[in-house]
């Protein structure tokens, strides 16, 4: 004499037994994705946006230039600086960096070399043409400006 | 299990970067010692200059601008003049965008005028490739052959494209008024 109607008899757990299966097509997708970055980027890097972008196919031929003001103002200053691996450097000191990279590649493929510059919104022509400068002598000259796919709502 | 597959899913999360090689490609000249100083005679009217000074402002062949949507077809249209208007390009292997800044100048302006410069072009091949689309697609269709070039299909596309139009944006040493 219920007068209260049972409740529906339908279960309302979301099935978990193929959790892990998701977990581990996640997980393997960072894994292999993924690339452990080994320097931290001691520079701003405020990309700038453009819409002509051309990819890089060659990874293994890139090396990083990170130019910006320094994150740490207190201790270097206001200027914006050059940074290569994990110390800055003065554009003088290009033409060796330039050196030890080309070493790093084999043989046949030195001349490739590509240099990507990755610069702050904020830094002037003045640093980037200093470096320019010396990649040229150094005769590094595909030169790659890391930019950003272009958004409508950024700009 | 499946703990452990999260710590570790939590851990590749987090140190992931997914590197960006994307961006605008230029080949810079030879080491300037490399080249003597030669007069190389250029006539006015084969240069498209584009001027920016140490507070971003726009001088294009001499005029000031202030929007910049126009200029894209200005520079497509000076290329591919071919002797018509005399106050513009010869032929388009003759035409030279000359690009000069300050060196306060900032980097975001430089970027935002060179992307102009290379839509341009690119723009210009993406119509002699043959493909198919709106304006937008095929200049995007034609930036992804150009980065392939191992395929020997992308690079027929690509060199008969660029044939007789090779891309010739100068950029200049810039002067010295703002920067360091």
């Amino acid at each position: 004499m219920s007068k209260f109607k049972k409740k529906a008899n339908v279960k309302q757990d979301i099935p978990t037994s193929s959790m892990p299966d998701v977990v581990f097509m996640l997980l393997f997708f960072f894994m292999v994705t993924t690339q452990l970055r080994e320097t931290s980027i001691e520079v701003q890097q405020r990309i700038p946006e453009a819409t002509q972008l051309r990819k890089l196919q060659r990874k293994t031929l890139v090396t990083n230039l990170y130019i910006g003001k320094p994150i740490k103002v207190e201790q270097y200053g206001e200027e914006p600086k050059i940074q290569a691996q994990d110390v800055f450097i003065e554009p003088s000191g290009i033409g060796k960096w330039v050196n030890a990279e080309r070493d790093k590649l084999r043989e046949d493929e030195k001349d490739q070399l590509t240099v990507s510059l990755k610069v702050d919104n904020e830094a002037k022509r003045g640093i980037i043409v200093d470096v320019e400068t010396e990649l040229r002598k150094a005769n590094a000259r595909k030169l790659l400006y890391n930019t950003r796919e272009f958004s409508k709502n950024n700009r | 299990m499946a703990d452990i597959a999260f710590l570790l899913l939590t851990f590749f999360l987090v140190t992931t970067t997914i590197s960006n090689d994307r961006g605008l490609s230029i080949q810079l000249p030879p080491p300037p010692e490399a080249q003597p100083p030669e007069d190389v005679k250029v006539q006015e009217r084969n240069i498209f200059k584009v001027q920016v000074n140490s507070a971003d402002r726009v001088l294009i062949e001499g005029e000031p601008m202030e929007d910049l949507s126009g200029l894209k077809e200005m520079i497509k249209k000076f290329v591919l003049n071919n002797g018509a208007d005399p106050n513009s390009s010869d032929s388009p292997d003759k035409a030279i965008v000359s690009f000069k800044t300050d060196r306060g100048t900032s980097h975001k302006k430089f970027i935002e005028l060179l992307d102009i410069c290379q839509a341009a072009y690119y723009d210009i091949y993406a119509d002699r490739a043959g493909l198919s689309g709106s304006m937008e697609e095929k200049n995007k269709k034609f930036r992804e052959i150009a980065s392939d070039l191992a395929n020997p299909a992308n690079k027929e596309v690509y060199e008969r494209a660029r044939e007789g139009i090779p891309m010739q944006i100068s950029i200049a040493e810039p002067t010295k008024v703002g920067g360091n």
